[in-house]
């Protein structure tokens, strides 16, 4: 299985880097740009038979190293084959 | 007294550390290599400065699966007196010792200066011989010092008294400019709600000599062994 986990800061926490893409965006005259978030995108492969136990594993991966819950959130797709 | 300094590959402040506590203020301190599970009795451990495996995915996220980082938690655990440095602040957050998180400084820029803070609290083993309001000048080196936590932990925080320093300018006033790492409620330095553990941004390891340009990191080791001496 293919795994790709998306890592982005929490809403509501400052995200300093977004907020700099977004004004060298603007200046780089791109109009109508807002809500810049930069992440962390995280692929793997994962030798595992079941999609169910791909996405368990995944998620206790985010839960204990992937992810800071405190300042991040996170999403994921596993892609059989 | 006898203290554990905790050695991670990319540690860089554990040999500033060790001059501090054995060659500056006379304590019986030696460096412990992260991959050891033995304290070798220390009374308090700390975690020092630097960039424990490269800052790789979050600062200090890696550093906390290190097998001494176990031995440590139980340590910690029994009361024992844990203090994180920078990097060390960051492995604590990361280990769920102490709560919040350390991210990016609001500017995006490294931060290498030196700070004024002042003791908010000084009922604690790490502030003991400070007072309360009292100013002290640190050093601050970190391209992620931005201390985050959920609103309802920072009010609790608060409440129990757990930000013991603060960024402040020059006349003991919390401002934006004072905040240069834009930390939520200008904290610089938390302990955990039992105060035996204690992180923060500025380095008392690296002010301990007049000719190094101050004195006031002293203070923190001397009250945790003034603590020990009973």
């Amino acid at each position: 299985m293919r795994v790709k986990v998306f890592v982005s800061s929490r809403h509501g926490i400052l995200d300093p880097q977004g907020r700099a893409v977004e004004s060298a965006l603007a200046n780089l005259g791109f109009v109508g740009v807002s809500d810049v978030h930069v992440g962390r995108f995280i692929v793997l492969t994962l030798d595992t038979p079941s999609t169910d136990t791909a996405e368990e594993t995944v998620r206790k991966m985010c839960d204990q190293l992937l992810v800071n819950p405190t300042i991040e959130d996170y999403r994921f797709e596993v892609e059989s084959g | 007294m006898k203290w554990a300094i905790i050695r991670f590959p990319g540690s860089l402040d554990d040999r500033d550390a060790l001059y501090a506590l054995r060659d500056v203020l006379e304590q019986d301190a030696s460096i412990i290599w992260h991959k050891d599970e033995n304290l070798g009795g220390a009374e308090c451990v700390v975690l020092p400065g630097g960039f424990s495996y490269g800052d790789y995915l979050r600062c200090g996220a890696i550093a906390r699966f290190s097998p001494i980082m176990k031995s440590i938690a139980r340590f910690a655990e029994a009361g024992g007196l844990v203090l994180g440095i920078c990097n060390g602040f960051q492995i604590l957050c990361e280990s769920h010792l102490l709560p919040g998180a350390l991210t990016r400084n609001g500017s995006l820029s490294f931060i290498c200066e030196n700070v004024t803070l002042r003791v908010e609290n000084c009922r604690t083993p790490f502030t003991r011989l400070m007072s309360e309001g009292e100013l002290v000048r640190l050093p601050i080196k970190h391209g992620e010092g931005r201390y985050v936590a959920p609103t309802e932990e920072l009010r609790q925080m608060e409440e129990r008294g757990q930000i013991l320093l603060r960024y402040v300018d020059g006349n003991g006033h919390q401002n934006e400019a004072a905040s240069s790492n834009a930390s939520m409620h200008a904290i610089a330095g938390v302990a955990n709600h039992r105060f035996n553990v204690f992180g923060l941004m500025p380095h008392p390891e690296h002010a301990v000599e007049t000719m190094l340009g101050g004195i006031d990191g002293r203070k923190i080791f001397q009250s945790i062994a003034r603590g020990m001496a009973g």
